[in-house]
């Protein structure tokens, strides 16, 4: 791979790394890193966990300073000393995670960055607001309170922010993550016309399709270094398919493992393969009926939620997030209870039952709060393994810890699950995501569940974590005695574990879709509302 | 990830933990320079009369019983993640009513039952005392931290209300308890003025620090102090824990109280509120709840109190120096951790 020249012919860079090297304690995060981005081209970064590409977001943001190196803008060199002073310069970043103050109005929001001497100048903010929302082709009311905004709408606004101080370059980080369909289209539309007005666009993602549609450049890094480009002229001529194969090989070299991990980044270039569970027609294991829960404030509760899964079944739960999704892991767990409504596994009864009852029961739930709900980060992995069984006569007698018991059971799971931790007593928030996962899975996968409840199984996972977390999922299908309920935002991942899956929408289940050739279309139209043929 | 070598991460904590301290002293030593005392002299006579004289060290040790059951409830408290700060409403309450207990069953029981009932009754009434900031925590998340700081003034106020009104022995001038008589007090250690409440008060620290290592009960409450949330996934019972975190916890502040009654004062007068809570609480913090640094820290801070009132007198240095070194040591403990965690921070990355 040829680099691109530096300062191209045509002086159209907006902005340009020069051999960026930034090392921390043990890694080293890029490694002489030599990118251009140029105005009116949207420019794809492409690179697993750990690639890099945040730490690149870091120094152009001004949030972290490269140990070596140097950064042109608009062929000028410049030292990024902080986010505010990124932001002069031209360079607005949209990170993975909306950064708003939900209480404030849009153009509040917007203005938080001025010097707090300032007073709010209304008619001078109103009028680049409105240049903006031109700019974009976004219908957002300035005076609306961010918190009523739709997650599309909010990413907008976070946009807007990251132009305001001027339309140079702009880093979009993940954007699509959180987003419905109809919210990744709109964004397209949003990037190709900042593309068409002149700003540079960087474009990170994991997801290869989206590139590959989008960009109009590629670059691809790998453990810190640029491994690869795909230019304008090639992604002209090529084929997507040969595309994705020519960047798979630059992910993760020409070893073996990436023909395996081709379906799990690539998503909806399969087609679903029938996935038709042999109980069909057998009693179900767990019936929810009428399921109604009393919500917060901007929370989404159960409006008469009606599930019944089979023994063996796996059940995807699609859905935009905040549809209730939440409510139904939890209710289902024992962690709330129901207003209203009846939930029975193996034909008994549990509404009563809180979580201890129901986990007595056989009822297993992996929360996607990984760190925040679903263990102690500060302690060590070893209390993290037994914290739902305490008490237990198998590592509690007479009330006393038998230690001893439970170091050993821990590192028994270290090994059966292969979790990589310096020792069974390392606090758990040391761990890696992938690695605190397999703690999860190791708790919650005992022998006697009879329902097991995952939510966003692989949220936050690198590729081969997730492809480890959603082959564990299917290999635990078909157990004749457990029924599976998968929560998940991502549709591709739900149609490469479930069996059916249903689609969630205000509180209630919208539909329920086999998952077989055609099921995409099916579940599409059932999220935008379209009741299912 | 690497791994310190435990001498080297044994020897950072003690630095973390005696750095402030040395500091403290310090910049102490500059106030009293600045007052035109002598600091060498001034910290001469508290070790002196704290801790080499034989009264002194007595009257130290005497000292840390109420100090150490204090101690005990709040690392039960802290641990669980609940910051009962109201421990001196709780611990006058108690000994109020031990105070004016006492007198009336030991004209009818023997001593030994005088105790046990006194003790019981004090750790209840304690205990009750937190029901209000425990059930409001547990049902409706109310900050503990304000409302057990109420329930404190509230029970300060009731004390004293008690003390001159229903309890109020009418053969005195000022308003105060019926006196116990000496003999009926806990008994003391061989020839010296230690009541065998240092004892009880040692071996409660002791059994706490164990008991939330060492048992289910501990560990549930370790995973609530940790996260509520998680202590919810888990399915713990919440509101129980948190109920009994609190009742634990004051219950022991009440038993302070009556140790202190029976083992020293054998009565109250009223307005009398020694505001022990208050110094505790940091110590425990300075402990890092660890109840063997506690026992360390309240005897360091007896030793201060009782040789700093024998200094105050001789140099005429206010006896509330004493808390002005408690003060920078804190301050310079949270100065320390604050720089130790941005070494920590940068380290990582």
């Amino acid at each position: 791979m040829e680099p691109d020249p530096v300062g191209a012919p045509d002086g159209d860079a907006a902005l340009a790394f020069h051999d960026i090297t930034k090392r921390f304690p043990g890694v080293l995060a890029n490694d002489r890193v030599s990118l251009v981005f140029r105005r009116g081209e949207i420019h794809a970064l492409l690179g697993e966990n750990g690639a890099g590409k945040s730490t690149l977001i870091g120094i152009v943001s001004g949030m972290v300073r490269p140990d070596s190196g140097s950064i042109e803008v608009a062929g000028r060199p410049v030292r990024i000393t902080s986010p505010s002073a990124a932001l002069r310069l031209g360079i607005g970043t949209v990170y993975q995670h909306v950064l708003l103050v939900p209480s404030l109005s849009v153009l509040e929001n917007l203005m938080l960055g001025s010097p707090w001497w300032r007073t709010l100048d209304r008619a001078a903010t109103s009028e680049r607001f409105a240049k903006l929302a031109e700019l974009l082709s976004v219908r957002v009311s300035p005076d609306a309170p961010v918190g009523r905004l739709s997650l599309g709408e909010q990413q907008q606004v976070e946009i807007m922010r990251a132009l305001w101080h001027g339309e140079l370059v702009l880093f979009l980080d993940e954007p699509t993550s959180m987003l419905t369909l109809q919210g990744v289209d709109d964004l397209g539309v949003v990037m190709r016309r900042l593309r068409d007005h002149g700003v540079a666009i960087v474009f990170i993602t994991h997801k290869l399709k989206e590139a590959s549609d989008l960009a109009d450049r590629i670059s691809v890094l790998r453990q810190g270094r640029v491994v690869g480009e795909v230019t304008p002229a090639e992604l002209k001529t090529m084929s997507q398919d040969a595309i994705i194969e020519r960047v798979v090989a630059m992910m993760f070299g020409h070893g073996g493992k990436a023909g395996d991990l081709r379906a799990t980044l690539v998503g909806d270039a399969t087609e679903p393969q029938s996935r038709q569970h042999a109980s069909a027609g057998v009693e179900p294991l767990l019936v929810l009926h009428g399921g109604h829960t009393a919500g917060e404030r901007g929370e989404c509760a159960l409006d008469g939620a009606d599930l019944k899964v089979r023994p063996g079944e796996i059940m995807g739960i699609a859905g935009v997030d905040g549809n209730g999704q939440k409510h139904l892991a939890e209710v289902l767990a024992g962690q709330r209870m129901m207003t209203s409504g009846s939930i029975s596994l193996a034909g008994r009864e549990i509404g009563h039952l809180g979580v201890a009852g129901r986990r007595r029961l056989g009822v297993r739930y992996i929360t996607d709060e990984r760190l925040g709900e679903g263990t102690a980060p500060r302690h060590s992995l070893a209390i993290n393994l037994v914290i739902k069984e305490i008490g237990s006569p198998q590592f509690w007698k007479g009330g006393i810890t038998l230690w001893r018991r439970i170091n050993d059971h821990a590192r028994h799971m270290i090994g059966t699950y292969g979790i990589v931790a310096p020792s069974e007593q390392a606090p758990l928030a040391g761990l890696s995501g992938g690695n605190i996962q397999k703690v999860l899975l190791a708790r919650e996968w005992t022998g006697d569940a009879r329902l097991l409840v995952v939510a966003k199984p692989t949220y936050g996972l690198d590729l081969q974590n997730t492809r480890r977390a959603r082959d564990w999922i299917k290999s635990i299908g078909g157990n004749a005695e457990t029924a599976i309920v998968v929560i998940s935002n991502e549709l591709e991942e739900l149609i490469d574990v479930s069996h059916r899956i249903a689609v969630m929408e205000r509180g209630r289940i919208a539909g329920i879709v086999k998952n077989r050739p055609g099921a995409r279309t099916a579940i599409g139209r059932l999220m935008a509302g379209v009741e299912a043929a | 990830m690497n791994r310190e070598h435990p001498l080297v991460s044994w020897l950072h904590g003690m630095v973390s933990v005696l750095l402030p301290v040395v500091l403290a002293l310090a910049v102490g030593a500059i106030l009293l320079l600045a007052l035109g005392k002598d600091p060498l002299a001034y910290y001469g006579y508290v070790v002196k009369r704290g801790l080499l004289s034989p009264t002194g060290l007595e009257a130290s040790l005497t000292r840390t019983a109420p100090l150490l059951l204090i101690a005990a409830g709040l690392i039960v408290a802290f641990r669980s993640g609940l910051w009962n700060l109201g421990v001196d409403g709780q611990l006058l309450l108690a000994a109020v009513v031990t105070a004016a207990l006492a007198p009336e069953l030991a004209s009818g029981l023997p001593s030994v039952m005088v105790v046990a009932v006194c003790f019981a009754v004090a750790m209840a009434v304690g205990a009750a005392w937190s029901l209000i900031p425990a059930l409001l925590k547990a049902q409706f998340g109310v900050n503990e931290i304000i409302s057990t700081l109420m329930m404190s003034f509230l029970g300060v106020s009731l004390a004293n209300v008690l003390i001159k009104i229903p309890f109020n022995d009418p053969q005195t001038t000022v308003p105060q308890t019926a006196t116990l008589a000496v003999e009926d007090r806990l008994s003391r250690l061989a020839d010296t003025t230690i009541h065998w409440g240092v004892l009880l008060a040692l071996a409660v620290v002791v059994a706490v620090h164990h008991a939330m290592t060492m048992t289910a009960l501990g560990m549930r409450l370790q995973i609530v102090g940790a996260n509520m949330k998680t202590a919810v996934h888990a399915g713990l019972r919440l509101r129980l824990l948190v109920v009994v975190a609190f009742a634990i916890s004051a219950g022991l502040a009440g038993l302070a109280g009556a140790v202190d009654v029976l083992g020293v004062h054998g009565t109250i007068r009223a307005d009398w509120n020694p505001a022990y809570g208050i110094v505790v609480i940091p110590l425990v913090f300075l402990a890092r709840f660890n109840g063997y640094a506690v026992i360390a820290f309240v005897f360091v801070f007896a030793v201060l109190v009782i040789g700093g009132e024998s200094a105050a007198r001789r140099l005429d240095v206010p006896t509330y120096f004493v808390l002005v070194l408690v003060g920078l040591v804190m301050l310079f403990l949270a100065v320390t951790e604050f720089l130790d965690h941005r070494r920590r921070l940068t380290a990582k990355d």
